[in-house]
C-alpha cells in the first residue's frame, strides 16, 4: 500500500520493507530507510509541531540536523520518552511512536497559540521587561507558568534504562563529515596506510548526494559513487568508518568529541547494544568537510507548515521518492531552487510558479526549468504566505512594490542561499572571515592542525570540491607521517553548482514592517525583533543575540544565525564583518547526558573501595559508613540494638575486656632511603633524627602556613625506613604533598616515597585483654612490655604471616595495631576474633573509635581541626620540636596572628546536664543575654555521649579557651540555651595509666 | 639498604590467603576479562648509577627507556617513571630478597598484596581497554613489551600488553572490583 505522496519509482528506499508507525495517536506507515520526517510526508502530513513563544504550527524546515522546527517525542517506554528529537534525522523503526510538544489540548487546536495574537506583549526582549517585580512572583508565578507555557518536550521522570558506551581511539586523519569531500578526503588518506577515521551524522553517507541529482563521479551518480567508495574504505584494516555519528565538539589539540547513535533506529536493541557510544579521538591532522546550510527567505508567515527549504523537499523526493506537495511554488535568491523545481516537475509535481528576487539571472538550471515550462517571476518576491495548519497559497509583488497576485500552493520551497558550516572549526578556536564577494563567513586563520574542505570552506562545486578535499585528504595522512598513497583521485563527470544568495529579509519584511518573517524559527525570533533590538541599544551582535534569543535554541542557529546578522548590520548601518559573528560552541547538536556519563553510572559512577574484611563485618551485621570511596564499618548491632546501643556497648567492652577495629584504610606511606629521617624532620613538626628503629612518634604535619595538615602513627623500622600513617582522607594528598617536597624542595635528599596503604590490612586491637587476645597467634615478637613498650612496631609473624606490629593506641586502652598482607587480612581477623571470643571481646566501627578517641581527647585532623589551627591551638605544642630549625610551616608558625593571644583553642566541653549532647558544629557565645547577633567564640567540633563516662563529652575550638578553664560558656540553639563548662580535652584516665593496664 | 621485613621461609602460614576477586571471569565476544593468579610484586627506586647492581640482582635487566618492559624468567620489570620500576614475579620467587643483598642505593618496598591483576585478552582487547584508557593502543605506540602507569576511567593503573591482543591491568585492591566492573561493561561493548 502506497502512502498518497510517495511517488512510484522515485527514491532509493525499497517500497517492499514497510514500517508503521504512530504520531499523536495516529497509525501511518511509512517503508524502512525512512526518517520520521520522510515518512510523515509520504502521509501528507505537514503540521509536527507548535513553536516555542507563539505556539504557532510549524512544520518541517529542513530534511537534517538543522531542523529547527519539527521536534518531536519519541516515547519507547515509561521510562524512554526522548523530548526534542529532530523528526528530520529520527530514522522511522516499526512500532516507532512519536507525539508533538508544546501544545494543549491537541496540535491542531491549541490554546496556547493565544500567545500568537497577543503577540505584540511579547516583543523581543519580554523577559527582561515585563516579569521583574513582584520578586516573589518569579518563583511561583513566572519561572513555572513560563516553562509549562515555552516549553519544549516533556523530560522522561524514570532513570535511563538504557545504558551508553564510551571509547577512547587515534588516528593519523580524522575526517568529520562524510558527503562527496569528506569520502575524497578520507580515499585520499586511507590509500597511504594511514589510520583514518571518517564519520558522518547520517545515516548513510554522501551528504548532498543524496539530493543532488545532477552529480556524476567516476561515471556513476554521485550517491551510487559515495555508497561504492564506502564500502570500499569499510574494507580496508587502517579506516574505521562511523555512520550515525555527529561530531559535537572541537577541543584543545584534536580532541574531538564525537557520539554514535547505535540503537536509536533499531525496534528492539538488544540489551547487548548501548543507546549510544561516545568516541573521544586525538587526531594528527583533522579535515572538516561539513558542507554548508540552506538558508530560509525571511518573508511574512514563512513559517507555515509546507514552507521548507528547497533542498529539504529534493532531499524528500530523490532519497525518499516523497512528493511534499501537489502544486508547489519556490521562493529563491539562487540556482538551488531551480533544480528542486526541475526535479519535482520531472517527477510529476505541478510547480505553480518560481519567484525570483533576482533581477536578470542566467545560466542551465533557469533554461531548464524555463523548458519544462515552469512559470518563472524574476524580480519579484513571496510577500506573506497564505494558510494556517498549511500553507495555502504565496502572495506575489514585484520587489520594488506594486500589485499583489495569490497563487494557490499547497508548499512553498525556498532557498536564500548556503551558509558553510564552519561550526567545528569555529570550535577550534579557528577565526572564520567574511568574505565580501560572496557574502559569506569561511575559515581563516587556523588554529590547529586541521582543514576545511568543500562547501564549508566556501568552495562551490562538486569538481572542485573533489580536488579540494583529496589532495587535502593526502596532504593531512603526509603530514602525520605517513607514506605517499597510490590512489586513484574520483573523477567528476558532472556537477551541480551555486553560490550567492541573500542574506537578511526579503521585501515585504523590512525595516517598517511588523510581519511576522521568521529568523530564528525554533525561538520565535522576527526580523522585526532583531531591528527592535537594535533599537533598543544593542549593538554588539552578541547582545542583540541574548537579547532576541536568536540563534540561541538547541538548533544554534544553522539557518537563523547569517539572516539575524544581516539584519542588525543593516539595522546599525555597518557592514557585516564589523557587527561579528557570535562564537560557535559545543555541542554541535544536542548530545544527551547518557553519552557524556557513558559507563560511568551505578557502581561505575566512582569507585567503592572495600577492605579485606569487608565480607566479614558484612556478615557480621555491620552498618557501614562512607568515608571517601571507602565503605567502613560503622558499628555492629547485635539483634535488637539501635546505633546508640551499639555503640555504647562496644564503647564499654573494649575499655573493660577489648575490641577488634578495621584500620585498614588509615593512609600508609613507606619511606625509605639514607636521607629518610632526613626528610621526615622536614615534612613533620616532630624530631625524629633520634628515635630508635623499632619506636613510633606520633608525627604532626603542617601547611607552609603553619596549620595542622595531617598527623599520624610512624614506626621507624629500621635507619633508613619509616612507616608513615595518615588520616584515611588525608592518605592520597599526604603522599602528594610529600612528593611533591620532595621532587622541588629537597631533591638533594636520597630518600624514596611508596604507598602502601593497600599493601597492609591494619586490625586495632585495643582494650585490657588485647595482648591476651595476639600473643597466642604472633611468633617472634616478644609481647612483654619491656620488650614491646606503649609506641612500638616489631617485624615478625601472627598466623605464620609477616606482620608489622604496631603497640600504638587510639583509644587509651593497651592497644596494638596488627600489619599483615592484604590477602591475609580477613583470615587473620577470623583468628583475632576467636581469640577475643575467649575474652568476650566485640568488633567495633567507625564511630566507637570516634567516641573512644574523645573520651582521651585525641584529635581528628578534619574535625577538630579545619585548616586554621596550629598545633599550640590543639594542645599539641609537645609535638613541634623546640631545637628544631627547619620544617614546612616553621616560618608560618611564627606570624604575628599565630602566636597572638585570644586565639581559638581547643579544649573540653561538659554540659550542665549530663544528659545532653551538643550538636557538633554549634557556636559557642559567653553571655546569651546580649542583643543578636551574639559574638561568637567558638563551636563545637566532636561531642558523644560517652557510656564510659556516664555523660556527655565535647571537644570545642574556644577563643582562649584554655584560660577558660572551670568557666560557664553558653551554646544557644533554637530550643533553648545550653550552658556549658570549659575542661580539659581528657575525659577518662587523665594520667594515661590503662596505656599499660 | 637495610632489608624491609625479607621473607623468611619459616612458618608457612596456618591461615588461608584470600585474594581479591579470586577466579573472576567474564567473556563476552572477541574479549575475555579475568583476574590473574597473585604474584610478588615490588616497586623499586634507583639513581642510574644503582641500576646494573639491581638488574644483576634481579635477573633482568632495568628498562631505561619510557613505556617499556623487559621480562626474563617469569620476572618483569616495568618502566614506570625515571627512577621508578615495577617489579613482577609470577615464578614465586621475591624479588624483595633479591633486591635485599645490593648495597648500591635504592628503594624497594614490598607491594604484591597492594596490587591485583587483571588480564583482558582476545581480538577485542585494546578496544576493551580504550573504553577507558584514552592512550594510543594500535601496535605501532603500544607494541607487546609496552608498558606504561595510566588511567582507567576514574581509577590509576599499570598497564603492560604482554601480547598482540593481551594486555595485563594492575590496579590497587579495593579498586579491583571498579577496575573489572569497568573492562566487564567495556568488553561487552567492545565487539559492536
Amino acid at each position: 500500500m502506497n502512502a498518497a505522496f510517495r511517488i512510484p519509482g522515485a527514491g532509493r528506499l525499497s517500497q517492499a520493507k514497510t514500517a508503521s508507525f504512530s504520531f499523536d495517536d495516529k497509525s501511518y506507515t511509512g517503508i524502512e530507510g525512512d526518517t520520521l520526517a520522510s515518512a510523515l510526508l509520504a502521509n501528507g502530513v505537514h503540521l509536527v509541531g507548535r513553536s516555542f513563544k507563539y505556539h504557532r504550527p510549524r512544520g518541517f524546515l529542513s530534511a537534517g540536523a538543522e531542523e529547527p522546527n519539527a521536534l518531536v517525542q519519541i516515547v519507547r517506554d515509561d521510562a524512554r520518552k526522548t523530548p526534542n528529537v529532530r523528526a528530520t534525522v529520527q530514522e522511522l523503526y516499526d512500532g516507532l511512536t512519536a507525539n508533538s510538544q508544546n501544545r494543549w489540548p491537541s496540535l491542531a487546536f491549541d490554546v496556547g497559540a493565544v500567545n500568537d495574537i497577543a503577540s505584540p506583549l511579547f516583543s523581543a526582549g519580554f523577559y527582561y521587561k515585563t516579569f521583574m517585580w513582584p520578586k516573589s512572583a518569579w518563583k511561583n508565578l513566572y519561572e513555572p507558568k513560563i516553562r509549562a507555557a515555552a516549553g519544549l518536550g516533556v523530560s522522561p521522570d524514570k532513570p535511563d534504562p538504557d545504558h551508553y558506551a564510551a571509547r577512547y581511539a587515534h588516528c593519523e586523519v580524522l575526517v568529520l563529515g562524510g558527503g562527496a569531500a569528506g569520502i575524497a578526503a578520507a580515499l585520499a588518506a586511507a590509500e597511504t596506510g594511514a589510520r583514518v577515521i571518517l564519520a558522518d551524522e547520517q545515516a548513510e553517507f554522501g551528504g548532498s548526494l543524496r539530493f543532488e541529482s545532477g552529480a556524476k563521479i567516476d561515471g556513476e551518480n554521485g550517491y551510487s559513487w559515495a555508497q561504492a567508495a564506502v564500502a570500499k574504505l569499510k574494507a580496508m584494516d587502517n579506516v574505521r568508518v562511523l555512520s550515525r555519528t555527529t561530531a559535537f565538539g572541537y577541543y584543545a589539540q584534536n580532541f574531538v568529541g564525537l557520539v554514535e547513535r547505535v540503537s536509536d533506529h533499531l525496534k528492539s536493541p538488544g540489551r547487548e547494544l548501548a543507546r549510544e557510544r561516545l568516541w573521544q579521538v586525538r587526531a594528527r591532522r583533522v579535515v572538516i568537510a561539513t558542507g554548508a546550510i540552506e538558508r530560509h527567505m525571511v518573508f511574512a508567515n514563512n513559517d507555515r507548515p509546507g514552507v521548507m527549504l528547497a533542498s529539504a523537499a529534493r532531499t524528500y523526493l530523490n532519497h525518499f521518492g516523497v512528493a511534499v506537495g501537489r502544486n508547489v511554488g519556490v521562493y529563491t535568491a539562487n540556482d538551488s531552487a531551480y533544480a528542486a523545481a526541475i526535479d519535482l516537475k520531472k517527477a510529476g509535481v505541478n510547480v505553480a510558479a518560481i519567484v525570483d528576487l533576482r533581477d536578470n539571472p542566467s545560466g542551465p538550471v533557469i533554461d531548464e526549468a524555463r523548458a519544462l515550462g515552469i512559470e518563472i517571476n524574476f524580480g519579484r518576491a513571496v510577500v506573506s504566505a497564505g494558510g494556517k495548519l498549511r500553507v495555502s497559497s504565496m502572495t506575489v509583488q514585484p520587489k520594488n512594490g506594486g500589485g499583489e497576485r495569490t497563487i494557490p500552493v499547497d508548499a512553498i520551497l525556498m532557498s536564500a542561499g548556503w551558509t558553510p558550516s564552519v561550526h567545528l572549526f569555529s570550535q577550534s578556536r579557528g577565526k572564520v572571515a567574511f568574505n565580501d564577494e560572496t557574502k559569506r563567513f569561511v575559515p581563516g586563520t587556523y588554529a590547529q592542525d586541521c582543514v576545511s574542505v568543500g562547501a564549508c570552506n566556501g568552495t562551490d562545486g562538486l569538481s572542485a570540491t573533489v580536488d579540494e578535499a583529496y589532495a587535502a585528504g593526502a596532504k593531512a595522512a603526509k603530514d602525520a607521517g605517513a607514506k605517499t598513497g597510490k590512489g586513484i583521485k574520483p573523477k567528476v563527470d558532472a556537477s551541480e553548482s551555486w553560490s550567492r544568495g541573500m542574506l537578511g529579509a526579503a521585501p515585504g519584511a523590512g525595516p517598517g514592517t511588523t510581519v511576522k518573517a521568521f529568523v530564528d524559527f525554533q525561538n520565535d525570533v522576527t526580523a522585526k525583533d532583531i531591528r527592535q533590538a537594535v533599537h533598543e541599544g544593542m549593538r554588539s551582535i552578541e547582545h542583540v543575540k541574548r537579547f532576541t534569543t536568536n540563534g540561541m535554541a538547541t538548533d544554534q542557529g544553522k539557518t537563523s544565525n547569517m539572516h539575524g546578522l544581516a539584519i542588525a548590520a543593516e539595522e546599525l548601518g555597518k557592514p557585516i564583518p564589523q557587527v561579528g559573528l557570535t562564537t560557535f560552541r559545543a555541542p554541535y547538536t544536542p548530545v544527551t547526558f547518557g553519552s557524556i556519563v557513558g559507563h560511568a553510572r551505578g557502581a561505575l559512577f566512582d569507585p567503592t573501595r572495600r577492605t579485606a574484611t569487608h565480607g566479614w563485618a558484612a556478615s557480621h551485621g555491620a552498618v557501614f559508613e562512607d568515608v571517601g570511596q571507602w565503605k567502613r564499618a560503622w558499628y555492629f548491632p547485635k539483634a535488637g540494638e539501635d546505633m546508640h546501643a551499639a555503640v555504647d556497648r562496644e564503647c564499654v567492652t573494649v575499655r573493660k575486656t577489648a575490641g577488634l577495629f578495621d584500620a585498614s584504610t588509615l593512609g600508609k606511606i613507606e619511606v625509605v632511603g639514607p636521607d629518610a629521617a632526613k626528610f621526615m624532620e622536614l615534612l613533620y613538626t616532630n624530631p625524629w633524627e633520634k628515635l630508635e628503629p623499632g619506636r613510633c612518634r606520633y608525627g604532626i604535619m603542617l601547611r607552609e602556613d603553619g596549620f595542622i595538615y595531617d598527623d599520624g602513627v610512624v614506626g621507624r623500622l629500621a635507619p633508613d625506613r619509616f612507616h608513615v600513617t595518615t588520616t584515611t582522607g588525608g592518605a592520597p594528598r599526604v603522599m602528594h604533598h610529600m612528593e611533591d617536597y620532595l621532587q622541588t624542595e629537597f631533591p638533594h635528599l636520597n630518600v624514596w616515597l611508596t604507598s602502601i596503604t593497600e599493601q597492609w590490612a591494619v586490625i586495632a586491637v585495643q582494650g585490657p585483654k588485647s595482648r591476651d587476645i595476639i600473643a597466642p597467634l604472633v611468633e617472634g615478637i616478644d609481647m612483654s612490655d619491656e620488650a614491646l613498650p606503649h609506641m612500638s612496631v616489631r617485624e615478625g609473624r601472627i598466623c605464620g604471616v609477616p606482620t608489622r606490629l604496631f603497640r600504638m593506641s587510639f583509644t587509651g586502652e593497651r592497644g596494638f595495631e596488627v600489619n599483615v598482607p592484604a590477602d591475609y587480612g580477613e583470615a587473620v581477623w577470623e583468628a583475632l576474633w576467636a581469640e577475643g571470643q575467649k575474652h568476650g571481646a566485640a568488633a567495633y566501627g567507625t564511630e566507637t573509635m570516634h567516641v573512644l578517641r574523645a573520651e582521651k581527647g585525641y584529635i581528628i585532623v578534619g574535625q577538630d581541626t579545619d585548616g586554621t589551627v596550629t598545633p599550640n591551638d590543639a594542645g599539641l605544642d609537645w609535638a613541634v620540636g623546640k631545637k628544631k630549625t627547619d620544617f614546612v610551616g616553621i616560618r608560618g608558625l611564627a606570624r604575628p596572628d599565630l602566636v597572638a593571644k585570644g586565639r581559638k583553642q581547643l579544649v573540653g566541653l561538659k554540659t550542665k546536664d549530663p544528659k545532653v549532647v551538643l550538636e557538633e558544629g554549634a557556636q559557642i557565645v559567653a553571655d546569651p543575654k546580649q542583643a543578636i547577633p551574639m559574638k561568637m567564640i567558638g563551636h563545637v567540633t566532636s561531642s558523644y555521649w560517652s557510656e564510659n563516662c556516664g555523660r556527655s563529652i565535647a571537644l570545642a575550638l574556644v577563643a582562649g579557651g584554655r584560660d577558660r578553664m572551670g568557666e560557664t560558656l553558653y551554646v544557644p540553639m533554637p530550643n533553648g540555651t545550653i550552658e556549658v563548662e570549659v575542661t580539659g580535652m581528657v575525659f577518662v584516665d587523665e594520667k594515661g595509666e590503662r596505656l599499660n593496664g | 639498604m637495610a632489608k624491609a621485613a625479607a621473607k623468611t621461609n619459616a612458618a608457612s602460614p596456618s591461615v588461608e590467603r584470600r585474594p581479591a576477586l579470586a577466579g573472576r571471569a567474564v567473556s563476552a565476544a572477541g574479549v575475555k576479562v579475568e583476574i590473574l593468579p597473585p604474584a610478588e610484586r615490588i616497586s623499586l627506586r634507583a639513581p642510574q648509577a644503582s641500576l646494573a647492581a639491581l638488574s644483576k640482582a634481579l635477573g633482568v635487566t632495568l628498562p631505561a627507556k619510557p613505556k617499556t618492559s623487559a621480562t626474563k624468567g617469569g620476572r618483569t620489570a616495568l618502566w614506570l617513571g625515571p627512577d621508578e620500576w615495577l617489579i613482577i614475579d609470577e615464578a614465586g620467587k621475591d624479588p624483595l630478597a633479591d633486591c635485599a643483598k645490593v648495597s648500591a642505593l635504592h628503594s624497594a618496598v614490598g607491594i604484591s598484596h597492594r596490587n591485583v591483576a587483571i588480564s583482558v585478552t582476545g581480538p577485542a582487547a585494546a578496544v576493551t581497554v580504550n573504553a577507558g584508557c584514552p592512550q594510543d593502543l594500535s601496535l605501532d605506540a603500544f607494541p607487546v613489551g609496552a608498558a606504561s602507569r595510566t588511567i582507567l576511567g576514574k581509577s590509576e593503573i599499570v598497564l603492560m600488553r604482554t601480547a598482540a591482543d593481551a594486555f595485563r591491568v594492575e590496579c590497587w585492591r579495593s579498586l579491583s572490583d571498579y577496575v573489572f566492573t569497568l573492562l566487564s561493561e567495556a568488553a561487552s561493548d567492545a565487539a559492536n
